[in-house]
């Protein structure tokens, strides 16, 4: 098989880099073009990321891998270079679309901003930097591409630098996500110590930890598979490490959507299925994943609950999805995993840049405070509703399928997560159900006329919903392409599905119907649980007081070290520093004072001089 | 023997020393310079009499010293007349032109 466009996949993340540079050298000279740069270096991506993703589906092909020797250190040699497997392509793809959606998106979105050209710079470097990281052929070209979208994230969440809070919230994701680095970094160096001939390429990995070849103590293989876990919880916002995540909603909205549906979150899930064979050579980090996947899942499902702020309730739901993924992965499903991955991109990118929308138009976040706006936005209000019917799992949209593909994975290996699943699953689409019928469905609560939003922000919303709509149905029990296609033939999700999918979307119907109850028809009052326990729903409001936890334990702590720190190094080190200074002053000073022009002065300071020569020569016998 | 002339030299060198570093008067310096001259006259004296190899070249020595401070003392005083005209006093804590 001819590979014609695979051999140029490095062109890829190429083209934003290039629109980085450019905006970011000449961004303030060309004000208007700056839009039309990034989008059209986004499209130039994703036209070719298509082009890899169908000679990829064709018959007979090999994973590609090309590059250059990078770094020769005697017996160590670093290649750099990239590597096209179906999983790289599938990735390419997904993030390409949603950062090209996105940056059409944001030209209606980010109009009358300013630093709307930086803005666009940044979105570049952050699409090339999840790009670069998709195609890396190593671990470490891997890292470095890693602690970009690090980077990329902490720029694009602290864009309004202004506000305080988005000030915070970008320190709090750089600083959270860091933590998760640091483990993803140890892993990388003990990979480098262990793996035969010190190589870290993925190819290399693959062999070793494929074949069971002994290569690696179990423990060792462990280890490391628990550490690049820890990066991974920290990049996709896995329990305990997921506060950066909702946090990060002060950033821009369609910076959301990118984060939340295609780069910074998906960078994790990506990571734990690159690196999948040193995970299956070890049982206990399968189940260590596969655990906190589920906690997470149903953790984030219950605090989106009771949150009133339209993107934090998505921001929790995205916490909530990750888990189910990390869920399947952990389980040993990478197709399941991968497809909701898949999936979960396009609603999730639909269901923020249809929040964007409303927020553009009502000039508030809060769901209490809107209402009625159904009918004044219908494009708006359908392709949201979408969005969120195949977030709940209700058939036949993307989510139900790839949901369905993960529960029914978690009911063969292990029901109790199996429970969790389907809990987490109810609880979602209860609150998705809440969030849409408070923010379109009732009366307006405010007098503000709100309308529709502007093609370049509405054109997105409906190639988005298209996509939630069809692509579940790349795997389905009746059609196994996905998983076939991504594993090489050997896995299928949806054996035996029936009773699966009859559960699944009985929850997420039974969820939709219990929040119609609740805030349309009214049958329930919408306190009937929190009026009853209230301490619930205050434990649910304050996100489980993880925050206030983190706050006392951590923050306090190591404020008080860096303070002791900081007094050390006033009082300590500046204060030796001051003691020279001051010294060398005062002897200045005073040999200021005996240069006074008087010979009998001259002739004390040659006696005292003399003396102490004497006493010196003298001493040193006795020394 | 040689300790007392010794000790004696060095209590004149002291009182000289003394004389030199503090005393107002120029005059009086220069006195106490030609003092601790003499204090080492005697030293050179007394090692050319009572020394571990007594000669007379000590004593050659002392009268060139003489001679030497005789003309250093005719120039210090020619020096000292010329400030007093110049400045008006003989005091030698007014004496600060090395400063400048």
């Amino acid at each position: 098989m001819e590979t014609v466009f695979t051999q140029y996949a490095w062109l890829i993340p190429l083209f934003p880099l290039a629109a980085f540079i450019l905006l970011t050298s000449f961004g303030r000279s060309f004000k208007g073009l700056g839009v039309m740069i990034g989008s059209l270096a986004s499209l130039a991506s994703l036209v070719m990321a298509i082009l890899v993703l169908f000679e990829r589906m064709g018959e007979g092909v090999e994973d590609y891998r090309d590059g250059f020797k990078w770094i020769d250190l005697g017996t160590f040699q670093l290649n750099i270079g990239f590597e096209v497997t179906n999983l790289s392509a599938l990735m390419l793809v997904v993030v390409t679309v949603v950062s090209f959606l996105v940056n059409v998106y944001s030209a209606g979105y980010m109009k009358s901003d300013e630093r709307i050209t930086v803005f666009y710079g940044y979105i570049a470097l952050f699409t090339f930097s999840m790009l670069g990281l998709v195609l890396a052929d190593n671990m470490l070209a891997l890292y470095i591409f890693w602690e970009l979208v690090g980077v990329c994230s902490f720029l694009l969440v602290g864009f309004w630098y202004q506000k305080p809070e988005a000030k915070a919230a970008a320190k709090k994701a750089f600083i959270v996500t860091r933590i998760g680095d640091a483990g993803l970094l140890i892993a990388i160096l003990l990979l480098y110590w262990y793996m035969p001939n010190h190589a870290i390429d993925f190819v290399s990995i693959q062999n070793v930890f494929d074949e069971q070849t002994g290569a690696i103590a179990a423990g060792i293989t462990t280890l490391i598979a628990l550490l690049i876990f820890v990066g991974a919880v920290g990049k996709s916002g896995q329990f305990p490490l997921h506060v950066w995540l909702p946090d990060a909603m002060e950033g821009p909205t369609p910076i959301s959507a990118l984060i939340h549906a295609a780069t910074m979150v998906a960078a994790g899930v990506y990571l734990v299925a690159r690196t999948f064979d040193i995970f299956q050579a070890s049982q206990a980090a399968m189940d260590t994943v596969a655990y906190v996947g589920a906690f997470t899942a149903i953790f984030a499902a219950t605090i989106g609950v009771a949150q009133n702020d339209i993107k934090r309730i998505l921001a929790y739901s995205t916490v909530s999805q990750l888990g189910y993924m990390m869920m399947a992965l952990g389980l040993g499903s990478l197709t399941g995993g991968i497809f909701h991955l898949f999936t979960h991109a396009f609603f999730k990118a639909l269901l923020f840049l249809g929040a964007g929308s409303v927020i553009h138009a009502v000039h508030t976040q809060n769901i209490q405070e809107m209402g009625g706006l159904g009918s004044r936005m219908r494009i708006t209000a359908v392709t949201f509703g979408i969005g969120a019917l195949a977030l709940s799992g209700i058939p036949p949209l993307s989510g139900f399928w790839s949901k369905d593909a993960i529960l029914n994975t978690a009911l063969h290996e292990n029901p109790v997560l199996f429970a969790v699943g389907v809990v987490a699953a109810f609880f979602t689409a209860f609150y998705m159900s809440r969030l849409f019928f408070l923010v379109f469905a009732g009366k307006p609560k405010s007098e503000k006329q709100a309308h529709e939003s502007s093609w370049t922000m509405t054109l997105p919303l409906i190639v988005l919903a298209v996509l939630a709509v069809v692509t579940g149905f790349v795997e389905t029990p009746w059609n196994n392409t996905l998983g076939t296609w991504l594993s090489g033939g050997t896995e299928t999700t949806h054996t035996g599905g029936g009773l699966v999918m009859v559960i699944s979307a009985a929850v997420g119907a039974l969820g939709i119907y219990l929040g119609w109850l609740m805030y349309v028809k009214g049958t329930i009052a919408s306190d009937a649980v929190s009026s009853r326990m209230p301490w619930l729903l205050k434990l649910l409001e304050r996100k489980y007081y993880i925050d206030e936890l983190y706050h006392a334990v951590f923050v306090r702590g190591l404020r008080g070290l860096g303070m002791l720190l900081q007094a050390m190094d006033d009082f300590i080190i500046d204060g030796i520093v001051r003691c020279v200074g001051g010294a060398a002053v005062l002897l200045g000073r005073g040999g200021t004072r005996l240069q006074n022009g008087q010979v009998q002065t001259y002739g004390i300071i040659t006696l005292f001089g003399l003396i102490i020569l004497i006493v010196a020569i003298a001493g040193r016998r006795f020394w | 023997m040689l300790s007392s002339y010794l000790t004696l030299a060095a209590i004149l060198f002291c009182i000289g020393l003394y004389g030199a570093l503090v005393k107002r008067n120029a005059v009086v310096v220069l006195l106490s310079i030609e003092l601790m001259l003499n204090a080492v006259n005697l030293n050179l004296v007394a090692f050319s009499k009572y020394g571990a190899v007594p000669a007379l070249s000590g004593q050659v020595f002392t009268l060139f010293t003489i001679a030497v401070s005789a003309a250093e003392a005719a120039v210090g005083i020619a020096v000292l007349i010329a400030l007093f005209r110049a400045r008006g006093t003989v005091n030698v804590d007014e004496f600060d032109e090395m400063r400048r």
